[in-house]
């Protein structure tokens, strides 16, 4: 077995918590809550290596999932780890739920409350929802994905696999590459990753970076060789082909031309740069599929850690005491 | 602060432990410890030291993070919750004699807990119990296999096993909680 590190066998008094009801967004997390979560998030991968991969920590626990844009990975994803957990789950799509009947989203999850949820995981297309939800809610809110807004577990995910392989944040060159202005991918992990010290370029077509992006700490570029050049990690955007009726740019074909990501591109990079994508991919529109499936490529680790993540937020949120029985 | 036990009394402790080990074991071919963090872990592999010392035989060591299997997590619905660490048992638990290493044995939870985990992980043949200290006031029907020292102390009262890994030096102290803090 591994020795033990130092600085986590005694735990000290001043121990970092994460005290608060919901997780909205990356922006309110301080530094020393997000190495909580990657730091537990390491544990919860373990309990994904054993042959019953289960633990009671959130038994009798009762988590919603409530999304209301469609979504597989991250669904599973959290369904898988709050399963994990022991909590007990229930499913709740647009399209099956009275919404469609004319309810609104604040009647909607009132009813819900009244069946005494203790987490609800929502997803929506409007940006504030979820920031909506934790102000009229009693169970805590983990968004999953709001409009434009954030996306808080990906950014986690992405740090927790960065952090990993790379086994620090700080210094690290991270290039992110893609449509800009409707990623909430990008906006939460911007913010995360000017918080742990990394150094953040952003590259997109001028259509598709929002004006005043650099106020996010983040370096913009258009030129994808500038972004990617001596870069550790190299994160792909997916181009949301439905939003791509506005005329952002000319073809997919073109925008593969200029910004998707080769074999060439990634040669720019350091030789042991990590090529990331949120997912879903698109083949030839974003990325190749020579670097998708590439050596470098840990697109599917981030899936795998998704849920150790996932299983982190929900129980440092859902889980934990005040005091600390002896033995 | 009294000082009940010191690093050579807790050396020979081990040493003695060990050895009764070996005598009810019969040797040490289907036994592997389990520490239970955090201070059951070094406690573990100086036991582990000993048992090849005397047998000459390697012991696996493994070390067991309870806190996803606590009972009292929940008490709080929302609140602190203590650093979960990463259980490493790397090897396999079935059909062998586990031996379970804490530093205090006091309600019984904590063992409770560590058991749950443990047949999460297989299905030893059978698992015992090391402490070095066992305090009394159990809450549950659980009793150590092997004792440190049987130190009989009342509620108010806490009890420290420090151990030069994790404290930098090695003694039991037993000391008297606050008035306030022990309501």
């Amino acid at each position: 077995m591994n020795p033990e590190t130092p600085d986590i066998a005694a735990q000290p008094a001043g121990a970092p918590r994460l005290r608060r009801k919901d997780l909205v967004g990356i922006a309110e997390l301080s530094s020393e809550e997000i190495t909580l979560i990657l730091d537990t998030a390491v544990a919860m991968k373990e309990v994904s290596s054993r042959a019953i991969k289960k633990v009671p920590a959130l038994r009798g626990k009762t988590v919603v999932n409530l999304f209301f844009e469609p979504s597989t990975r991250t669904r599973t994803s959290f369904e898988i780890a709050e399963k994990r957990l022991s909590a007990d789950t229930l499913n709740i799509a647009a399209s099956t739920s009275s919404v469609v009947k004319g309810e609104t989203l604040a009647d909607t999850v009132a009813n819900i409350e009244a069946m005494a949820p203790d987490l609800l995981v929502v997803r929506h297309s409007s940006s504030g929802t979820c920031h909506f939800l934790s102000r009229i809610c009693r169970a805590g809110v983990i968004n999953a994905g709001d409009g434009m807004h954030e996306h808080p577990t990906q950014a986690l995910l992405d740090a927790f696999t960065m952090r990993e392989r790379k086994g620090r944040l700080a210094g690290l060159k991270v290039a992110i590459v893609g449509d800009l202005l409707h990623s909430r991918v990008v906006r939460s992990n911007v913010q995360l990753l000017t918080k742990m010290g990394a150094e953040v370029w952003v590259c997109g077509p001028p259509t598709l970076v929002p004006a005043g992006f650099d106020r996010t700490g983040a370096r913009v570029t258009y030129s994808v060789e500038e972004a990617v050049r001596d870069a550790d990690v190299v994160m792909m955007l997916r181009i949301q082909l439905e939003r791509m009726l506005g005329g952002f740019f000319p073809s997919l074909r073109e925008y593969f031309e200029v910004f998707g990501m080769t074999v060439e591109r990634v040669a720019l990079a350091r030789p042991d740069v990590l090529i990331m994508h949120p997912g879903p991919m698109n083949r030839g529109v974003e990325i190749a599929s020579d670097v998708a499936d590439g050596p470098y490529s840990v697109i599917l680790d981030q899936v795998s850690n998704g849920v150790a993540v996932r299983m982190a937020v929900l129980y440092l949120l859902a889980g934990g005491a005040e005091h600390e029985t002896a033995a | 602060m009294p000082v009940v036990m010191d690093a050579d009394r807790m050396s020979r402790t081990l040493t003695r432990i060990a050895h009764e080990i070996v005598e009810r074991n019969r040797g040490v071919e289907p036994v592997a410890l389990v520490g239970v963090r955090t201070r059951g872990v070094p406690l573990a592999r100086r036991l582990a030291d000993r048992l090849q010392e005397i047998t000459g035989q390697e012991v696996p060591t493994g070390a067991l993070d309870i806190t996803l299997y606590r009972d009292d997590l929940m008490h709080n619905p929302v609140g602190p919750q203590p650093l979960v660490r990463s259980t490493e048992i790397p090897f396999s638990i079935d059909n062998r004699t586990i031996i379970l290493v804490d530093d205090v044995l006091y309600t019984g939870r904590t063992v409770r807990a560590a058991l749950d985990e443990l047949i999460d992980f297989g299905r030893p043949r059978s698992i015992q119990l090391v402490v070095i200290v066992d305090r009394g006031h159990r809450e549950l029907p659980i009793k150590a296999d092997y004792v440190g020292k049987n130190l009989p102390t009342s509620r108010s009262e806490s009890v420290s096993v420090r151990l030069q890994e994790i404290d930098g030096r090695d003694e039991v102290v037993i000391e008297k909680i606050p008035e306030e803090q022990a309501l």
